[in-house]
Parts: structure tokens; C-alpha cells; sequence
């Protein structure tokens, strides 16, 4: 059944079962691999995409519910304020190892951000708990968030 | 790991293989490279003497710079990046004496060819043991120094100056009296036809631009905004993905299919049957992952149907009541011990860990009548193309592989039996076909950390101190099916590592190996390899001296470690950091643990929360660590914070069982990983050095699990002897 679907700002035509997850309809389909697969299980959150803004698991998201949602990947998240500032403290913060899960890693983030441009450790925590990273980079994320969240602060103060 | 001890017979002085003298030899190669430009081939000698121990044909190139007449610099990397620094910690190493900045570096991934890119501390083609910056920390830097001195041949010959008048700069060679200069690009084919220099004098640490400087990561920018491009992410143009379903007991076979049902699912193209594993070939992975669950096999499942875990560890603890070869023995045991005032005596265990990387295991194969093609992240990438080439009956130069960024490999990924499998099943199919793993089968046929079986006993004098150590294990050994000649006499150089030449002076002390191989079960490296286990088990053992004399453990091992002033400094800068001694409140405890392995000394305190009904928390970790010379300062900081979450991970949860012959675990709900709230405060202090770099990206995993076991120890007096933690033994008396 041929569904479409907007990613990133561009409409895409599929033509999958409905209930086919989202993650492989970015990653196989449509050929854009950065959001990740980790579980297939939302155990996880390797696969983290934002569904209108908030964090979804495209793991277990079947196409088919998606609708007119706006979807914003990883390789789209640069491009929003919230997104290049987290972006940006992954960077100046030295995140990344292995690299694998911060697709994931960073799609929560900026999730977080966009809902609460303050958050405490607690907030973070929660936000943050259900997005494993193997290499443990969970100090320099929480580190990132924050630095982030004080640019963004910065920003509205000038 | 491993191969330190092997690798230590023939190393130089300061422990380090080196290119000086290799030119006059015939072992170093210039040439122009294609395309214009100077091409340095570099190689090492292997450092093993043994020549029935590894390969030992390999006096050949061991990696490639590039200076091209744009003047890039490409640096084909031998060893592979999978989150541990690699691709910007090796690049520093030869900027710093080729004057370059790193951001003039471009890095390619090495091919598959064991003798041009032999790791000379392993003796193959591989990434692992914590070996890459010891393997390359000398030859590296000569690698660029050649280079330079060439280069700078080159400008002084075209301006008729003396050489020594001029110097590097920056990717450019100046010429100071007149201010001229000359970018390296432009120099680059002269270069090729200067004479190569036999000897290059290294510059002095004090002269050091890059190395201990905290260096931006390289693969960082393409990691954040989707770009980077792993194993699984490989599309060839019309590649399939296919996902499989393997034996669910090891050794077991397929009886029958009934693949109706999947072959009705849309987008699902076909069905491959192995001996051993059925796999649904789809268009996309959601068709394939539904044509999976809709298949109907029946498993025949072989000699280990009914396989325990009791069968496993008993038989483990059976070996341990006899002999075995002996690993290290110093002075007289039995005559020490027939003579001590206090006697201790207990036994531990570790069960059995899956790697569990993000990335799950994947490997893309286009099997084609007269060639294949293979894309993988790969520890091994030579063993991998071999594998290949086996699998297909091919000669091995119809055999490409390319080599691509690991989402985490902790040592799934010198493994190659996900090659295998996907070549198997490529065969079959025609084009191009990706083989992903789900998180299932990932777990599930995993090659695990193999489980060990220890009995510990030692005698205490009349000062309470230890004069006879004796320490007898059992378990699988991985050098005997990884590297066999590497297993001689029954002992094995890394199951050992971390039991044997302890930092402590122990006057009498035995240790004995037993290899037993556990039935339908798999093993593998997994991160920090035998000291994973080892030093668990001395470290709380110590532990449990010190307890036995009623003396602080910091103070105890202090005492023992007058001959190991390394040793001594991290131990006493961990404690003082760490505040050891102050007092705690509550079910809180602080645990210590010391250690030298993969070259480099470590020292941890955790500090530890138990809570009423034994949840275990880790609140807060102090790390001292002499790794010698320090590359990235804050590489180290990143691998050490990520060792030691690692090692939590499988002290608080890490454990593989089998029941009926099939892995009990499955998915990050039943085999779980630490998440952001549990994750403990790390504190890393690093020890100013200027002897050779040690290995980091796995000391920090072996030496957590004692540290935290101790603490728990501290917090509650309950002695963990077996992991992971039983929390349930934790519980508060009413």
C-alpha cells in the first residue's frame, strides 16, 4: 500500500505493509541510515526520531500511523536552533566513541531541549534513561545537555 | 593482552618496535605515488622471535602515508576505529614529526593485508589487547619524521641551501635566513627521489605540539549529523537485506521449514536454508523481520539439548580439584604454607558475557561467479577476506572487502563468524544481499567471555602479611582457537595476564591454569580480555587478606609494593582523591582495586550505596592511572570513564546462562545494559610520564568490578565471590 510521508521537510512516497516500522522505512527505503538500529524493541533508543517534535522510537512505530506528522531525523536535526546548539555541545564536549547510539543520543537531547530549555540532572535523567550507549559517554551527554542549555539561555538573555 | 607476553622476548629496550636501521635493511620503501607525490611504505619488524608463534614472514610494509601533490596527507589506518580514539590518536602520532596539522590529515581505512598492516604486537592484521598506540607509538612518529627529512631534502636541494638551514612547518618547509618557503604539496614529487634517511632522531617530549595535548576527534563531525557510514549502513546498488534465525542451541541443525507463510509477506523475496539457520531475504528489513516471525522451524537440536549451567560450572569446579600446568610459581608454597600463622582459603566465579555492541552484528556480501565482494566493520579485516575466500572456494584476490567504522566492538569483531554466515547465505542470492543480525540473534550467538572457576588460598605470618599465594583456575582458553601456536604447554599468555606478575612482592606464590572447554558454548575476547577475570579475583582477594589481617586494604597492599613504585603512586593517588579514610554514612562503602595490565598501572576506589533490599548503586569512582606517555589526554579520560561503565554494566548485570541448551538472554530487557541514572560520577587522574605509552582502552573494565565488589564488601560486610552481584544476598536483615 503506497503511504506518504514527510521527513525532514520533503514528502516521500512508500510503498510498504502499513505496519512496517518507520526505521526501515528511513533506513532501507528511503536510503537515509543515520537514524540507527539498536533493539527493535524501544529498549534502546538508537532509532530516536521526532514525530511532530517529540521523541519517537521509529522501532516500533508502524508507517502507517505516522499520517501528516512531520518527521525530523538526525540528518535534519542540525538544522533547527535546539538541534545545532546540542549539536554543538556534542562536539565542543567530545561525546562521541564509537558513535553508534548518538543518533539516538542526540535526538532525545534536543527533544528535551526543545520542551524544557532547563533541565536538571533529574529531567535529564529521565529523558535520557531509555537511550543506552555501550561505550558509556552518559557524563559528557549530561555535560553536553547542560552546556547546551546554558547557550540557549545566553541566547535569550542578549 | 595477549601478546605482551610473547611480544616481550623480542622487544627493545623500551619496549617499543621501531623503524631505525630498517632502511638500510630494504625494509623501508619510497616511491612516487600514483597520481604524483611521495609514498612512504613503512614496515615493522614483528615483534615476536618466535617464528612458529605467529607468522613470522613479516618483514614487509606496515602502513601507508600519502603526500600528495594537493598536499593532503592520507593515512591509511591499520587499525580500525570503533570508538576507542584510534583515528585521531595514530594521526597525531605522525603530524607531530611530520609538522603537519591535523586537520591537513585525511585517514582511509586499511584493506585486508595481514603482512603490509600486521599488528607487530599481535602478529596479524588486528585491532585489540589495548596494543594499538604501543604497536605504533615509535614506528609512527618515524613514519613522519622520514617524511619530513625527505621533504625538507627536497626544498633545500631546490634552493641550493643546507638542509639543516631550513625546518618544518605547518605542512611547509622554510627557509628562515630568506623567509622562503615551500607548502609540502609542492614539494611532494621531488621528495619521492631524495635518499631516505637511515636514522631520524625523534624530537624530545619537551618539543611535543600534539602528543598530551587534548586533540579534537577526527570521526566526531560526520558521528552527529548522520553521515558516518558503519557496516550496516553499506547500500550497494541493489542490495537486499536479509535477517536470520540460527540453531537456538549451539551445534543443533534445521529439521524443517515450513516457509509459507513468510514467502506471503510483502517485499519478502526469498528463503534460504542452511544446515544450521534459515534466513528471509526482503526488500527492506521490516518485510524481512515479519517473513522471520512468520517462519515455522523445526530444530534438531544436536549433542547439547540438554546443556545446563550446573553442567558447566560443575565441571569447572571439578577441574580445579587436580593440578594443572603451572602459569608462574616463585619460591616453595607448599613449604610456605605449612608454616603460616592464619590460612585463607576461597573459591570465585565469573559467568559468561555477551559483547552486546550497538551496532548489531551485520555483514554486506555480493557473491558474484568469478569474485565477491564483502562490506563489514571489522577487528580482522584479513582474516575476514580469508574467510571469504574460503567460504566460496575463490582465490583470495577475487575477494574485496572493505573495511568500515564499528558501532562498538569490545571484541565481537575480531571474530569473523558473521562473515561466514553472511557469505553462506549470499551464495544463494543473487546481487548483493546485507545480512543484519536482530538484537536477538546478536545475544543469542554471541561468542561470549568465557566463564571461569578459581580457588584461591594463601597463609598469612605472624605479622599478618602474605607469604604464600596460591591461585588454581579453570576455563576456556580463546588464544588456543584464535592464535593456537600462541598456547603452549597448556597455558595461555592472555587467560592468565592479570593472575600472574602481580605489582605485590609475595615471596611464595603459584598459580596453575587448567584449559577446559565448556560444550555448546562459544568464547571470545571480550573487553579487557583475561584480566577481565583475573583481577576480579585477586584484587578481592587481597581484598579479603586484608579483612583476614583486620587492616585497611590501601594500607595492606601499600605494604606489599616497596619493589613497584608505580604501583605505589596510583594506589596512594586514588586513595587521597578519593578521600579514603573519611567517614561514610549509612550502607556506604568504598572499595579499592590495583592492578598492571596492558602496560599501563591503575588504581580505583568506588564508592558504593547499598539500599535496604540490596539494590547496589554505584555513586562515585576515582581513577588514578599511569599509562606512561600520554597521546590524548582526553582520549584517555573518555576511554577510562567508558571502561569503567562497561565493567559496571557487567558487575550489577552482565551474565549469560544457558538452560536446555539455549541463551536464556535475549534483548537489553533480559541482558542489561547501565543506563544515565545509574551511571556513577567518575573522577580521572592521570600520573605526568615519559615512559612508553601502556594500553587504555580496556584497564579501566578489569579493574571497576573488584573495586565495586570491595566496596559492597565495606558497605555491608558480605563478600561478593561470584558475579554479577546477587543482590538479593544484599538484603538488610529485618
Amino acid at each position: 500500500m503506497a503511504l506518504t510521508i514527510k521527513v525532514n521537510q520533503k514528502s516521500h512516497s512508500v510503498d510498504v505493509d502499513g505496519d512496517t516500522p518507520l526505521l526501515w522505512v528511513l533506513r532501507d527505503v528511503l536510503g537515509m541510515t543515520g537514524t540507527k538500529f539498536g533493539c527493535g524493541a524501544a529498549l534502546c533508543g538508537a532509532c530516536t526520531v521526532h514525530v511532530d517534535g517529540v521523541a519517537t522510537r521509529s522501532c516500533i512505530t508502524p508507517v502507517d500511523s505516522i499520517g501528516t506528522s512531520e518527521i525530523t531525523t538526525i540528518e535534519a536535526i542540525g538544522a533547527t536552533p535546539t538541534g545545532a546548539r546540542i549539536v554543538q555541545a556534542w562536539l565542543d564536549r567530545e561525546v562521541v566513541q564509537c558513535g553508534y547510539c548518538q543518533s539516538g543520543q542526540i535526538m532525545s537531547a534536543s527533544a528535551l531541549l526543545a520542551s524544557n530549555p532547563r533541565p536538571t540532572d533529574a529531567d535529564i535523567d529521565d529523558a535520557m534513561s531509555g537511550n543506552i550507549c555501550r561505550c558509556g559517554t552518559y557524563l559528557r551527554i549530561r555535560e553536553a545537555i547542560k552546556q547546551a542549555a546554558q547557550t540557549s539561555k545566553q541566547g535569550s538573555v542578549q | 593482552m595477549i601478546l605482551d607476553h610473547l611480544a616481550s622476548r623480542a622487544a627493545d629496550a623500551d619496549g617499543s618496535p621501531s623503524l631505525n636501521g630498517l632502511s638500510r635493511r630494504g625494509f623501508l620503501q619510497v616511491g612516487a605515488a600514483a597520481g604524483g607525490g611521495l609514498l612512504l611504505s613503512l614496515s615493522l619488524p614483528l615483534r615476536n622471535s618466535d617464528a612458529e608463534a605467529v607468522d613470522a614472514n613479516g618483514f614487509a610494509p606496515n602502513a601507508f602515508i600519502r603526500i600528495g601533490s594537493d598536499g593532503a596527507i592520507v593515512l591509511t589506518m591499520p587499525y580500525v576505529e570503533m570508538g576507542q580514539g584510534t583515528y585521531t590518536s595514530v594521526p597525531m602520532l605522525i603530524a607531530e614529526e611530520l609538522e603537519v596539522d591535523l586537520k591537513q590529515v585525511r585517514l582511509e581505512h586499511a584493506p585486508p593485508d595481514e603482512k603490509l598492516y600486521g599488528n607487530p604486537f599481535l602478529g596479524v592484521q588486528a585491532t585489540g589487547g589495548s596494543t594499538t598506540i604501543r604497536a605504533t607509538w615509535k614506528p609512527m612518529r618515524e613514519a613522519g619524521a622520514i617524511a619530513r627529512t625527505m621533504l625538507v631534502a627536497a626544498a633545500a636541494k631546490r634552493w641550493n641551501v643546507a638542509p639543516d638551514s631550513c625546518r618544518a612547518q605547518i605542512g611547509e618547509v622554510l627557509h628562515g635566513a630568506t623567509g622562503r618557503s615551500i607548502k609540502y604539496g609542492e614539494l611532494a614529487a621531488d621528495a619521492a627521489h631524495m635518499p631516505v634517511p637511515d636514522h631520524v632522531t625523534l624530537k624530545r617530549p619537551e618539543d611535543f605540539k600534539l602528543i598530551g595535548t587534548p586533540a579534537k576527534r577526527l570521526d566526531a563531525p560526520a558521528k552527529v549529523n548522520g553521515t558516518a557510514v558503519y557496516g550496516i549502513d553499506v547500500r550497494p546498488p541493489g542490495v537486499k537485506i536479509a535477517t536470520l534465525a540460527q540453531s537456538p542451541v549451539f551445534g543443533g541443525r534445521v529439521k524443517s521449514v515450513d516457509d509459507t507463510a513468510a514467502k506471503a509477506v510483502k517485499d519478502v523475496r526469498q528463503i534460504v536454508r542452511l544446515d544450521d539457520a534459515v534466513a528471509v531475504v526482503a526488500d527492506h528489513m521490516g518485510a524481512a523481520r515479519k517473513g522471520l516471525a512468520a517462519l515455522v522451524i523445526e530444530w534438531d537440536d544436536g549433542p547439547h539439548a540438554k546443556l545446563s549451567m550446573d553442567e558447566i560450572a560443575g565441571e569447572l569446579e571439578q577441574a580445579t580439584l587436580k593440578a594443572g600446568p603451572v602459569a608462574q610459581n616463585i619460591g616453595d608454597i607448599d613449604k610456605a604454607l605449612a608454616s603460616v600463622v592464619t590460612k585463607v582459603e576461597a573459591t570465585y566465579q565469573v559467568p559468561f558475557l555477551a559483547h552486546a555492541a550497538m551496532e548489531p552484528m551485520n555483514c554486506t556480501v555480493h557473491v558474484r561467479q568469478d569474485g565477491c565482494e564483502v562490506w563489514v566493520g571489522s577487528q580482522v579485516i584479513a582474516r575476514a577476506q580469508a574467510a571469504a575466500a574460503k567460504t566460496t572456494g575463490l582465490p583470495l584476490d577475487k575477494v574485496v572487502v572493505h573495511n568500515h567504522l564499528i558501532g562498538g566492538g569490545f571484541g565481537r569483531r575480531l571474530e569473523i563468524d558473521g562473515v561466514i554466515r553472511a557469505v553462506q547465505i549470499a551464495q544463494h542470492v543473487d546481487g548483493p544481499v546485507k545480512v543484519v543480525w536482530t538484537r536477538e540473534e546478536d545475544i543469542q550467538h554471541d561468542m561470549y567471555r568465557p566463564y571461569f572457576f578459581d580457588r584461591m588460598s594463601a597463609g598469612l605470618d605472624d605479622k599478618d602479611m602474605p607469604v604464600a599465594w596460591n591461585h588454581r583456575f579453570a576455563g576456556s582458553s580463546i588464544l588456543a582457537r584464535f592464535l593456537p601456536p600462541a598456547f603452549n604447554k597448556g597455558l595461555d599468555p592472555d587467560t592468565t595476564d592479570g593472575a600472574i606478575d602481580l605489582v605485590y612482592a609475595l615471596p611464595n606464590m603459584h598459580v596453575e591454569y587448567l584449559r577446559v572447554e565448556p560444550p555448546g558454548i562459544p568464547t571470545a575476547f571480550w573487553r579487557s580480555v583475561g584480566p577481565s577475570h583475573s583481577v576480579f579475583v585477586v584484587e578481592s582477594f587481597m581484598d579479603e587478606l586484608a579483612a583476614a589481617a583486620k587492616q585497611d586494604p590501601v594500607a595492606y597492599r601499600r605494604a606489599l609494593l616497596d619493589k613497584s613504585p608505580r604501583a605505589k603512586a596510583v594506589l596512594d593517588l586514588a586513595a587521597e582523591k578519593a578521600g579514603w579514610g573519611q567517614p561514610l554514612s549509612g550502607r556506604v562503602g568504598r572499595g579499592v582495586s590495583l592492578q598492571f595490565v596492558f602496560g599501563s598501572y591503575m588504581a580505583q576506589v568506588a564508592e558504593v550505596e547499598v539500599s535496604k533490599d540490596g539494590a547496589v548503586r554505584v555513586r562515585r569512582v576515582v581513577c588514578a592511572v599511569d599509562c606512561g606517555t600520554v597521546i590524548n589526554p582526553d582520549t584517555v579520560q573518555a576511554q577510562i570513564q567508558s571502561a569503567i561503565m562497561f565493567g559496571i554494566t557487567a558487575a550489577l548485570y552482565g551474565e549469560i546462562t544457558l538452560k536446555n541448551g539455549r541463551v536464556e538472554q535475549a534483548n537489553f530487557d533480559t541482558y542489561q545494559i547501565l543506563r544515565m541514572n545509574e551511571a556513577p560520577a567518575i573522577e580521572v587522574h592521570i600520573v605526568k610520564s615519559s615512559e612508553p605509552p601502556g594500553g587504555m582502552g580496556e584497564p579501566g573494565t578489569s579493574a571497576i568490578v573488584p573495586a565495586v565488589a570491595n566496596a559492597i564488601f565495606a558497605a555491608t560486610g558480605k563478600r561478593l565471590r561470584k558475579m554479577p552481584i546477587d543482590t538479593a544476598s544484599l538484603k538488610q536483615p529485618a
